[in-house]
């Protein structure tokens, strides 16, 4: 045996006296993972959750929160003499003074814009292979913990400079907290310290920022991976692959490299982002003043769908009895994200309501197999790209010689016409491709060369595909919509009767419409047709 | 696995595809120039580090060089992030592909387990629990139950009331100002009184009130007290009697927090006399006292009534007769 | 081919309609820039304000008015002064091109001495403000950059942008980005007030002040980009699309790249 391997067996050996390692750590060396590009989109956010963390840790050796008042004289000379809280002016150092200051602050930045981009199209991806069904339900809902708790961590952190246009982000955040019914106000001042903007709000979210938020966030995303790793990740259908099996590569060599590997590009490209594109040019906006204001003022992507909805927002204020009530407010900024967030919470429960489904799945679905989910997920993306849209409306109308005024009655209509118009659409074209796969199951895929019969006849040779294409194409499960029995045995009037059943019975309908797949039996019946 | 066509013959699955080999696993050259490949990437990634730790310490930070596409760019900046870059992305890539061509591509099957317990474990749970708990007599003794109810629900309120002094009630500093009769507008920047000659007509100021001596101004002030200063020729106003003497030779003064969300609504359209927050995009008529005419804000900026005081200064004629900025539950909102 | 034989060709009818285009093109272009060589040549002969006067009348009038007293569709430039008009004139956004919202910065139709001339004109109308001239900016010497971006900040930035990119203003008008103006030019908009642009006069912004503004402007323009490609100096809008598209577009490339077998 060689020196090596003889220290290595000492070690190993050492721990598994102390904790009896070997055993499970045999049998998770060998786990097998299955492989597809859309199961790393989670992994871009879990590798840009770590950058953040170090690329944070690395700021907080410089990065001062207090909102004392400071008169600076550092490097910028645009700003010398300019007074300026203590957390602008330490921004300020971070950037220009610390060597590497500002390329960890644009490494940081541009990490988080990537961490929300990452557990959105993660969860597009969840979503529409239907990843979410039992047993999977708790894990769907901490990950739309992670969207929300993501948002505002991300709000909380580009908001600790203190500059012109994160001020203004906090004092839009504080008319929302004033906004509230009877204690609004109180709230505020209480999250504030006093009156806006106060000195006490940024020093403390800067403990939320670092210390809260990313406990919360470890504990989370820990139990989100612990529930992927014990419950074996899905894997979408093909030959060989099943509900009770998991076909993949082992952890160790393989796993360990890709995606240990993958870490590193995402890092790399990340740094990359922050070598060469500016991000929060801090300098540029100014220190925050209430008196101030610059055009086209936006928060960070993640929170324009929030913008875009208040600014289409109708100028709706009930005053009765010596109050106000501002629903021009509370209605985009708190009750339509509430509302989202709670759907997008509950649906895997809404799911299985309709369809009845209890069962177990790990194999995927492919979205065209199940329109009406995949119609509601592009529709409510519609829904969310449409806010969105508003929230830079101004910077649109000038790129694109394009009126503000347009383009908020654009998208104040098209909120409600669109999404519709879009379910429609998608459930539509999801049905033709169940259609299409049909066709070229029975009927072999078009190859497009012309046979001549001796009799003179044209025919077009159709090739029929692989018993593995067949596979793949018919596996999955077409349950039928649910019988709610409207009386038991006895004909008494059963619970299922009434308007929730009813609703629940043509929802389920609905989202039964399949085309069906096709049967080997139907091949053969077609076989002996053609010749 | 429930099935509407479980009766009806499906298409069979053929099982796991055969497995295709890459060059690299039945060819050395292949195999080698593989290593080869991985070793460079590798490389790559040293020289990147050695290049980020050698500008650090040898390009000065304030060299600018000239890039397409990025412009005049800091050198440092540049160099440490392309070397950090390129020493990270590099092991990524050469780690990835040394897994795809040399470490083992044979896919391999693992069985799922169910989940569920046995039914027997699960009874046996229900049980110990069943026992357990009866033997703790939360069942039997209520008194303890309900006690127990009590002091766990108190408990909850301590550390809440300990947020009390987090800040200090709201009382009426929501709807005060620094704004009183007799109270000169100053120029922001600057601090410089104005008289109404200072303005002509289609020009904007955007002023602060006088502070008492030695009072030095916070951001708070401001974020109350900023007011706009707009001249038009008083025949373009549309106002009510009341508001015109708020009003002195055409110019008016608004209140420059944003009734909606409380940005600074300072955008002064000088022909169509609209005043527009670029926050949400709320529209205001100056001729008509502010009122709303586009986007979401629901209330007009309060109007401040001005006037000239004895040295031919604007002063305020009164504070605000409403509170500024975003709205609230107690704001008594006409 | 003969002539002859050439009408009865099937593509004689475009080919005239093309050569016909050609040439009304190139004669209207020719005939377009006849009028330079003629001012040129009138200038040698009059005063300034009556060469004024006859570039307004032939340039101007028929928006303005015959004695640029106004309309419908222009406004009268009767004490407007010199200086709006070697800023409307100066910077190309007179004559407009077309009738739309705006008038935009564009290349100037007339050259320097033209310019002065229509000046000098507008101005004998009624007293105005004077056009400012370059060589009396010492905004290099005397502007403070600091105190003028916090003037700017307060003052021009809710239209113009933190970094004078420009902004939307409603119904499709916009602030127009500041980077390359010249600095009497500047000067002269925030004394005159152009279009929708409010007018900020010497007792409200001190000639000082507006010296540090355009100080803080031109120091904005050169300065370098210090963390790397600016995206436009809009803020978050621009930084969101690279994300989408390079970063998140880059990482997922290499995620399939990684989930493909090797060869």
């Amino acid at each position: 045996m060689k020196k090596s391997e003889q220290i290595a067996g000492n070690v190993a050996g050492y721990i598994d006296d102390r904790t009896g390692a070997a055993g499970w750590a045999k049998k998770n060396l060998t786990k097998v993972f299955p492989d597809h590009w859309s199961f790393m989109l989670g992994e871009i956010a879990l590798y840009s959750f770590i950058i953040l963390l170090l690329s944070g840790t690395f700021l907080t050796f410089w990065f001062d929160p207090s909102q004392q008042e400071v008169v600076y004289n550092g490097a910028y000379a645009p700003l010398s003499h300019v007074s300026m809280s203590a957390s602008y002016a330490s921004t300020l150092h971070i950037s220009f003074d610390v060597r590497g200051g500002l390329l960890m602050r644009q490494i940081h930045h541009w990490a988080a814009l990537i961490f929300m981009a990452a557990i959105v199209v993660h969860l597009l991806r969840v979503f529409f292979t239907g990843a979410f069904r039992k047993p999977r339900e708790a894990n769907w809902l901490i990950g739309i913990g992670l969207l929300t708790l993501g948002i505002v961590e991300g709000f909380l952190g580009y908001s600790l400079p203190d500059d012109l246009l994160s001020g203004t982000g906090i004092r839009i955040a504080e008319a929302i907290i004033q906004a509230i019914p009877v204690v609004g106000s109180y709230l505020s001042f209480f999250a504030f310290g006093g009156a806006f903007p106060g000195h006490a709000f940024i020093p403390r979210i800067y403990i939320v920022h670092v210390l809260l938020l990313p406990g919360i966030f470890l504990a989370l995303i820990t139990v989100h991976l612990m529930l992927v790793w014990y419950q074996k990740h899905t894997q979408y259908p093909g030959p060989g692959r099943k509900e009770t099996n998991v076909v993949g590569y082992p952890l160790m060599p393989v796993y360990m490299a890709k995606a240990g590997g993958f870490f590193f590009i995402v890092f790399g490209v990340t740094a990359f982002l922050g070598a060469v594109a500016s991000i929060n040019p801090i300098w540029l906006y100014g220190p925050y003043t209430p008196g101030q204001i610059s055009a086209g003022s936006q928060p960070d992507w993640y929170m324009g769908w929030l913008d875009g909805l208040v600014r289409m927002a109708p100028p709706l204020e009930t005053h009765a009895f010596g109050h106000t009530i501002s629903w021009n407010i509370l209605i985009p900024g708190l009750i339509i994200p509430g509302i989202l967030f709670t759907g997008m919470a509950l649906y895997p429960f809404i799911e299985s309501w309709i369809s009845g489904d209890k069962q177990e799945h790990h194999l995927l679905d492919r979205p065209r197999n199940v329109p009406n989910r995949t119609a509601l997920g592009a529709m409510s993306l519609s829904f969310m790209l449409i806010a969105l849209a508003n929230g830079g409306n101004d910077i649109i109308a000038t790129h694109f010689h394009l009126t503000i005024n347009g383009i908020m009655w654009f998208t104040r209509i098209g909120l409600f016409v669109v999404p519709p118009i879009v379910f429609i659409i998608t459930k539509r074209i999801c049905l033709s491709l169940q259609r299409a796969d049909r066709e070229i199951v029975l009927h072999g895929r078009e190859t497009g060369r012309l046979v001549m019969t001796p009799e003179g006849e044209f025919l077009e040779v159709h090739e029929e595909l692989t018993p593995e294409q067949k596979w793949t194409l018919t596996q999955h499960a077409q349950p039928a919509p649910l019988q709610l029995a409207t009386e038991d045995a006895q004909g008494t009037r059963s619970k299922s009767a009434g308007i929730k059943g009813k609703l629940r019975s043509r929802m389920s309908a609905a989202n039964a419409e399949q085309i069906a797949a096709p049967t080997a039996a139907q091949a053969r019946e077609l076989e002996g047709g053609h010749h | 696995m429930s099935n509407e066509l479980a009766g009806v013959e499906r298409f069979e699955d053929p099982g796991l595809p055969e497995h295709k080999h890459r060059k690299a696993d039945h060819d050395a050259i292949a195999a080698n120039k593989a290593e080869r490949q991985v070793a460079i990437l590798f490389l790559l990634s040293a020289v990147g580090t050695v290049g980020t730790i050698a500008s650090y310490i040898f390009i000065d930070t304030k060299k600018f060089i000239y890039l397409p596409i990025l412009g005049n760019t800091n050198a440092a900046q540049l160099a440490l992030g392309t070397g950090l870059a390129a020493s990270l992305f590099f092991i990524g890539i050469a780690a990835v592909h040394w897994a795809k061509t040399l470490m083992p591509d044979e896919e391999v099957i693992a069985e799922r387990h169910e989940f569920r317990s046995s039914d027997a474990d699960r009874s046996e749970f229900v049980k110990t629990v069943k026992e357990r708990s009866g033997a703790a007599g939360l069942g039997r003794r209520s008194l303890i139950k309900r006690s127990m109810g009590v002091a766990l629900g108190l408990i909850g309120l301590s550390p809440l009331v300990l947020l009390r002094d987090l800040g200090p009630l709201p009382k009426n500093q929501l709807s005060t100002t620094d704004w009183s009769s007799g109270v000169r507008l100053m120029t922001d920047p600057g601090g410089r009184p104005i008289m109404p000659g200072d303005l002509e007509v289609g020009s904007v100021a955007q002023v602060l009130p006088e502070l008492p001596a030695g009072t030095e101004r916070t951001l708070e002030n401001i974020g109350k007290d900023a007011v706009l200063l707009i001249r038009i020729r008083p025949e373009e106003f549309n106002l009510n009697a009341e508001r015109l003497s708020w009003t002195y030779n055409g110019i008016i003064a608004f209140s420059k927090i944003c009734s909606h969300m409380g940005c600074a609504v300072a955008l002064y359209e000088q022909q169509t006399k609209h005043l527009l927050c670029p926050c949400h995009q709320s529209t205001f008529d100056v001729t008509r006292a502010a009122k709303v005419i586009f986007g979401p804000a629901a209330r007009p900026l309060p109007q401040l009534a001005i006037t000239v005081d004895a040295d031919g200064y604007l002063v305020a004629k009164q504070g605000f007769t409403e509170p500024v900025g975003p709205s609230f539950w107690e704001r008594n909102s006409a | 081919m003969r002539l002859n034989k050439f009408r009865r060709n099937r593509f004689a009818g475009p080919v005239l309609v093309v050569a016909a285009l050609l040439t009304v093109g190139s004669a209207f272009s020719i005939a377009s820039a006849l009028p330079s060589a003629q001012k040129s040549e009138v200038s040698a002969q009059s005063t300034l304000v009556d060469e004024g006067k006859q570039i307004f009348l032939k340039g101007c009038s028929s928006c303005h008015g015959l004695n640029a007293e106004g309309g419908a569709i222009a406004p009268s430039l009767i004490g407007v002064g010199a200086a709006a008009v070697d800023f409307q004139v100066g910077t190309g956004r007179m004559p407009m091109a077309d009738m739309s919202q705006q008038a935009m910065r564009k290349k100037p139709v007339y050259n320097a001495e033209e310019t002065a001339a229509l000046a000098a004109y507008v101005a004998s109308l009624a007293p105005g403000p004077a056009a400012i001239d370059p060589a009396s900016l010492t905004w290099e010497r005397d502007g403070n950059v600091a105190q003028g971006g916090q003037l700017f900040r307060t003052n021009c930035a809710m239209c113009h942008n933190f970094a004078a990119q420009g902004g939307a203003l409603t119904n499709g008008k916009y602030a127009p980005s500041l980077m390359g103006v010249a600095p009497q030019h500047i000067y002269e908009a925030m004394i005159t007030g152009p279009q929708s642009m409010p007018k900020f006069s010497d007792k409200t912004i001190t000639p000082a002040e507006k010296l540090s503004i355009i100080a803080w402007i031109k120091s904005s323009q050169s300065e370098p980009a210090i963390g790397g490609a600016s995206l436009g100096r809009v803020g978050p809008v621009t930084e969101g699309l690279l994300v989408w598209t390079f970063g998140l577009g880059l990482l997922i490339a290499v995620a399939v790249w990684l989930a493909t077998k090797a060869r």
